[in-house]
């Protein structure tokens, strides 16, 4: 992965004291709170329910075994033993003190990890495919192409005050898993008819408020004007973006209040200026930090182990966690571990400093000292060889890391919600805690099989519920905690927004609904079907049927 | 004490700022009970008469809105000739309104850009647009809600000068100017982002 030289390493230095003196002047009554505000932000603190939350960037997911041991030293002396991992594959710590912020900041600088842009009207952290550089459909690894725009967009002086938060998604593979529709910007890097590094650019895509699906601004854009380009984008948004309502000032509603045709006229224009501008990428630069990402020292081994078959075949519980949590490697003999930080009844996407630890070390001995943040909210070991995955398996059981729930229904996808974060209208942990609990049988749950089910505690959805084939969104009637439910929605090429099957519900009916749309669909399904392909064949009509109509009799 | 930057140092200010007077009440926009904060790019926020109740100092260097010179020119021409004449626009007006209002915009020693909010960050790409489209030479300020958590990334998108807020010390400020030695990507200060600036090495493996 990437590793800093002396100018990363002077930024990140120089920002902490320029924080540690930001934050001096607030203290001190030099700044107000009004101007501090946007300050904190861009430095992912948060002023929350009980105390400031700080959302550590993970770039693009990916962390070293020694990034994740200092996580865990900082989660442990600065807050309360445990970190939540984000659907922006960061690390957020829910109870850090804001005077200590600037210390947190100069022990992340040691290990080359910062808060920047984190949060606020800016460009933000971007994300990729947890299987980048591994994956067995990948065309492109972009992570040199995300590291190179990670700079780029690092205190970009022109886009420090957007109208409105900037997400930049980038994916290289056949099937996303970077939900670049769902993206202020998404990046489909793919081969081009001349076998070149080529971007198929989306645009105006986002969650939120208003969910959109973003549109094609450019089929094919050559790689090294991939920040030129995003510069043209990004300028016609801050000169055009809406500002006078933070509810229409995404580039979404910019999009579509313009129409993608006169939009894509006005960034062309734009671009007609920037193209071939100094900040066109060089093949040297990008040979640069590509050498940080090429292939592990990978040992050549046989596709198949002989103690890992007969493990598979004499312990069915291995054999059922390596089903759902082991994945396809490029590599032969090598495979991909999912370490579920979904165990049933703890809050999805948390990891105690202890675990970390854990994750770290196994990393180190068995996975090159590296893994990822899937935007699934659990960790990723990315090189493993077949033979260690019994031993690993072992560890990971004892730290409470190897739920085999990867990709079913309590693999829930969940924000900190109306617990910790003073945006949320309604709790979103407790919801999945009681779903987890009323599905806690693993044989009926990989029997439901494939599924993804999100939980947002607000409209911002954090949890990604738009998504989700099943979506629970918090809502707030009359300041009580209310829950609407979609289904339908998906991430990936065919991606999709969820349809509101009606009026919401109270939190303690919420396990009874999961309950009666899973009763349809096994009703229902086909032998090949997932839950979300027979959504999509028969209509979202018998579902609510089901659900409503035992209500109703319930009530009666 | 000034409260004007100008490159690196504190100066006074030998602009006389003009601007359009407030006749009656002062509309308050708003928005579900909300105070709208900024207005809409290309939103026209004065009146005729306003314009026409200006009154334009007789002498001396004046600083006035691009409203006003759009409207009056006539009157304004002949200190536009004699140097004493500069033109300062807000964030929501449009730049191409001041571009096509001269022959050549470097005729102005001083464009000043009025940011109402801090937050408005309009102004960057207002400076980048100035000094890299339009070829614009001269002083660029920047005034109204000016704070020193600002000053790094409007210098990197071209302002030169800053006249600080009055509650503020431009003294303070100016240490903002070098928040950062080495920013990693092309701007108008130094167009050469990093990669082409210096030669960086692959770090090695620790």
């Amino acid at each position: 992965m990437y590793k800093y030289d002396e100018i990363d390493q002077a930024i990140v230095d120089e920002r902490v004291a320029q924080y540690r003196d930001q934050t001096r002047r607030y203290l001190a009554g030099e700044l107000t709170d009004e101007e501090f505000r946007p300050l904190r932000l861009q430095n992912g603190l948060y002023i929350q329910r009980h105390a400031p939350m700080l959302r550590i960037a993970v770039p693009y997911g990916m962390l070293s075994a020694r990034q994740l041991h200092k996580l865990a030293d900082i989660a442990a002396r600065y807050d309360r033993g445990y970190g939540h991992f984000s659907t922006r594959q960061n690390l957020q710590l829910n109870w850090p003190k804001l005077e200590d912020v600037p210390d947190i900041l100069a022990e992340l600088a040691t290990v080359q990890m910062h808060a920047i842009q984190t949060s606020g009207n800016c460009i933000r952290n971007i994300t990729t495919d947890q299987f980048a550089g591994i994956a067995s459909d990948e065309i492109i690894d972009p992570r040199a192409v995300a590291e190179i725009m990670r700079q780029w967009s690092t205190f970009h002086p022109e886009f420090a005050l957007l109208p409105r938060k900037f997400k930049i998604a980038v994916s290289g593979t056949k099937q996303d898993r970077a939900i670049v529709q769902a993206h202020d910007i998404g990046l489909e890097f793919y081969r081009d008819d001349q076998n070149k590094m080529a971007i198929k650019v989306w645009v105006g895509g986002g969650l939120g408020r208003t969910p959109i699906l973003g549109s094609v601004i450019r089929e094919h854009l050559e790689w090294q004007h991939v920040l030129t380009y995003c510069e043209a984008i990004i300028r016609v948004y801050n000169l055009h973006g809406r500002r006078d309502n933070a509810y229409k000032a995404r580039i979404k509603i910019l999009v579509k209040a313009l129409g993608i045709d006169e939009f894509r006229k006005q960034v062309e224009a734009e671009w007609a200026y920037l193209k071939d501008s100094p900040n066109t990428i060089t093949e040297a630069e990008l040979q640069r930090v590509a050498q940080y990402f090429t292939k592990m020292p990978y040992d050549t081994l046989p596709a198949h182990d002989a103690s890992f078959d007969s493990a598979i075949a004499s312990n069915p519980a291995f054999a059922a966690w390596v089903k759902r949590s082991v994945h396809a490697h490029q590599q032969p003999g090598y495979r991909a571990v999912t370490l579920s930080l979904k165990p049933h009844g703890r809050a999805p996407g948390d990891a105690t400093s202890e675990q970390m630890h854990v994750v770290a070390d196994l990393a180190e001995n068995y996975s090159f000292g590296e893994l990822r943040v899937s935007h699934e909210q659990n960790l990723i070991l990315a090189d493993v060889k077949l033979s260690d995955l019994f031993s690993i398996w072992e560890q990971a059981r004892a730290a409470g890391l190897a739920t085999p729930n990867i990709g079913l229904l309590t693999d829930i996808i969940c924000c900190p919600g109306g617990d910790f974060c003073s945006l949320a209208n309604a709790k979103s942990i407790p919801i999945a805690e009681a779903i987890q609990q009323q599905f806690d049988n693993l044989d009926y749950l990989h029997d439901i099989g494939d599924i993804e089910l999100n939980i947002s505690g607000c409209m911002n959805a954090c949890g990604h519920h738009h998504i989700g084939h099943i979506g629970i969104l918090g809502v707030d009637k009359d300041g009580s905690e209310w829950y609407q439910v979609t289904i339908g929605g998906k991430q990936g090429n065919d991606a999709s927004i969820g349809t509101v099957i009606g009026p919401s519900f109270a939190a303690e009916e919420m396990p009874g609904v999961v309950q009666r749309l899973i009763d349809v669909y096994l009703q229902e399904r086909t032998e090949e079907e997932r839950f979300i392909d027979t959504v999509r064949r028969i209509g979202v009509a018998p579902f609510k049927a089901h659900v409503y109509a035992k209500k109703e009799a319930a009530h009666v | 004490m000034s409260n004007l930057i100008l490159g690196t140092s504190i100066v006074e200010d030998e602009w006389n700022l003009v601007k359009l007077p407030v006749l009656g009440e002062e509309t308050v926009r708003k928005q579900a009970g909300k105070v709208v904060l900024f207005k809409l790019t290309g939103e026209k926020t004065y009146s005729e008469e306003q314009i026409a109740a200006t009154v334009i100092p007789a002498t001396g260097k004046i600083l006035v809105p691009l409203s006003l010179w759009i409207a009056r020119r006539a009157e304004l021409e002949s200190r536009l000739t004699a140097g004493e004449l500069a033109i300062w626009l807000d964030t929501h007006e449009v730049l191409a309104d001041l571009v096509s209002a001269f022959d050549d915009i470097n005729q102005l020693p001083l464009i000043a850009v009025h940011v109402e909010r801090f937050a408005d960050g309009r102004i960057f790409s207002i400076g980048n647009l100035l000094r890299t489209r339009h070829g614009y030479k001269n002083t660029l300020r920047a005034f109204g809600d000016v704070l020193r958590d600002q000053l790094f990334f409007l210098k990197r998108c071209g302002f030169d000068s800053y006249l600080i807020r009055a509650d503020r010390s431009a003294e303070d400020a100016l240490a903002s100017l070098k928040d950062f030695s080495q920013p990693y990507q092309g701007a108008v200060d130094d167009k050469q982002p990093v990669w082409r600036r210096v030669s960086r090495q692959p770090a090695s493996q620790p």
